[in-house]
């Protein structure tokens, strides 16, 4: 593979390519900082959605006549090109609705009801989203398995000294960790919590969202055993994410939902599956949304990835030294080095819900609340924080102005 | 000033900063407190009774949250002390906006309403006046003792 200048992203130049931009809310333009929670979507995924609903839509794999034919070679182009965005070999992918909480519930049920039991351990740890945690703790109850937290330290990084107290509990057989912390920012040792679950006999499972718009994965050079992560949050539509997973689990593995299309044959007697990735797809899946999300990659391996990451680093360090002059800011996380474009904050005593509706007086979107995070939530000692997330879109003017809104809480609420 | 500008209107600040009715009441007759795990905001209300078991003589309320959850038990304070505990038990959720007067979104009328729910919780523990049928769904992640 050619190695190539890394070049510099332009926000401005790739703002124009976002329609939503254009417009005014409440008669201010938009500041968005919440890519965490979605990512907004370029014209050229729009196009291709609109596009693929006027000339090429039908349904997929059955049909006998060229519609369906152009509709399955969109779909499973897509899926293509997913898998080479996370360079896994394309039969590995399959699309899941909605996107990475289904992808996780999915290795929990299918794999987990089958592989755990009393005397076994599922490791999550103290920083992970609720759709990495509760499935983990509701299988490991069901399967009467011991269910462990890695914890962290006052940086918002996992204490990895704590792994081996953990393997004293039992027979560690899934480790389950979000690559990017979508609270905090951090960026976690998943290759290095790969290994050590792979000495003990355990799967790692990854949880991609916050993680897949941002940075380059690789899951061979992570080494893990199933990744999943989200459309809607690199630029695609909603209601579509993949889930990459180990050929020889996921031919092992129970189906988790059935019906049509992930069927060889059935019988009154008896049932057999279709062959991966295809037993891990029933009925109709999101065709559209899946050529979109396809779109959704182009666009961004055109822009690059390590581009945006550069580019929002940039932007933390140019956040995290304008919030330094801001009365009463609390915030919290890694230092930039160690962390995505994430940046969760407090601002003394107001509550974020005012923060937030402040905020949003002057055009600013932040997100106010426990992020879906309640377990670190509680280890940070509060109920709620504010967070700030950038993405290849974001201008340096938008941290302005998300500074302005806090002096402007500052002085209403303080 | 545009009508989403007024939400930190002079009115609401002031109640939020110089609350009404902020305190506890020491052997209330009627105790309850409430919060919201989703953002923290949690308030406890004492009432006192007249001699005729009946009339809210006193009402106060503990607590933090944000502006608007305190500003709006603070309004409520002062709306329904001298009222009756079966009219109170009653007393619409649209009585308590209109009071505060200004449009608010879902998320926020659920911080609005908290000291609402816990009141009505506090009468229902000590007079065993009815609850909210509305309680069913909406205000079941509220957290109430």
């Amino acid at each position: 593979m050619a190695v190539t200048a890394q070049r510099k992203l332009d926000a401005r130049k790739l703002r124009a390519d976002f329609p939503i931009f254009e417009h005014e809310i409440r008669g201010k333009s938009l500041a968005y900082l919440d890519s965490a929670v979605s990512a907004h979507k370029p014209r050229q995924v729009l196009d291709k959605l609109r596009t693929f609903y006027e000339t090429s839509y039908a349904n997929v794999h059955r049909g006998v006549y060229t519609l369906s034919e152009l509709a399955t070679a969109e779909y499973e182009g897509a899926r293509e090109k997913v898998a080479q965005f996370i360079n896994a070999p394309t039969a590995r992918v399959f699309f899941n609705d909605p996107a990475t909480t289904e992808s996780i519930n999915l290795v929990a049920y299918a794999w987990g009801l089958d592989n755990l039991g009393p005397g076994d351990v599922v490791v999550v740890t103290e920083l992970e989203h609720h759709s990495n945690f509760v499935p983990w703790q509701y299988i490991a109850k069901r399967t009467g398995a011991a269910f462990k937290a890695i914890p962290l330290d006052e940086h918002g990084e996992l204490q990895l000294d704590a792994l081996e107290e953990i393997a004293r509990a039992g027979n560690v057989k899934v480790v389950a960790n979000n690559l990017v912390s979508n609270a905090l920012g951090t960026i976690n040792p998943v290759e290095q919590l790969a290994a050590w679950a792979h000495d003990h006999g355990a799967i790692m499972v990854v949880d991609a969202a916050q993680a897949a718009p941002h940075h380059a994965i690789d899951v061979q050079q992570l080494d893990c055993d199933f990744l999943a992560f989200s459309s809607h949050k690199m630029c695609g539509p909603t209601s579509v994410g993949a889930l990459w997973g180990r050929a020889a689990l996921l031919e092992s593995m129970a189906p988790f939902n059935l019906g049509g299309h992930m069927i060889r044959s059935v019988k009154l007697e008896e049932t057999t599956w279709g062959q991966i990735p295809f037993k891990f797809e029933a009925g109709t899946q999101p065709i559209a949304e899946a050529v979109g999300f396809g779109a959704a990659v182009d666009y961004l391996t055109d822009v690059g990835l390590a581009a945006i990451e550069e580019h929002e680093r940039e932007l933390l360090v140019y956040a995290l030294e304008r919030l330094a002059d801001v009365e009463g800011l609390v915030a919290y996380g890694p230092p930039p080095e160690r962390r995505a474009g994430i940046l969760s904050f407090n601002l003394g005593e107001i509550h974020p819900h005012d923060v937030a509706q402040i905020l949003d007086m002057d055009g600013v979107a932040i997100r106010a609340g426990h992020h879906c995070c309640q377990p670190l939530m509680a280890k940070l000692g509060v109920a709620a924080t504010n967070r700030a997330s950038f993405y290849l879109y974001t201008i340096p003017e938008e941290i302005d102005r998300l500074v302005e809104g806090l002096h402007k809480a500052n002085k209403l609420l303080a | 000033m545009s009508e989403f500008d007024q939400m930190y209107r002079e009115v609401i600040l002031d109640h939020y900063k110089n609350p009404r009715g902020h305190g506890l009441i020491e052997d209330a007759d009627a105790h309850a407190e409430g919060q919201n795990p989703l953002c923290g905001d949690e308030v406890s209300i004492f009432v006192a009774f007249a001699n005729d078991r009946e009339t809210i003589d006193e009402v106060k309320f503990s607590g933090r949250g944000c502006a608007i959850s305190q500003a709006a038990t603070s309004m409520l304070m002062e709306m329904v002390k001298g009222r009756s505990a079966t009219e109170v038990a009653t007393l619409s959720r649209d009585a308590l906006l209109d009071e505060i007067g200004i449009p608010l979104s879902p998320v926020r009328i659920k911080c609005a309403l908290l000291g609402l729910s816990t009141l009505k919780l506090a009468l229902h523990k000590a007079k065993g006046t009815p609850l909210p049928e509305e309680w069913a769904g909406a205000s079941s992640d509220l957290e109430l003792k």
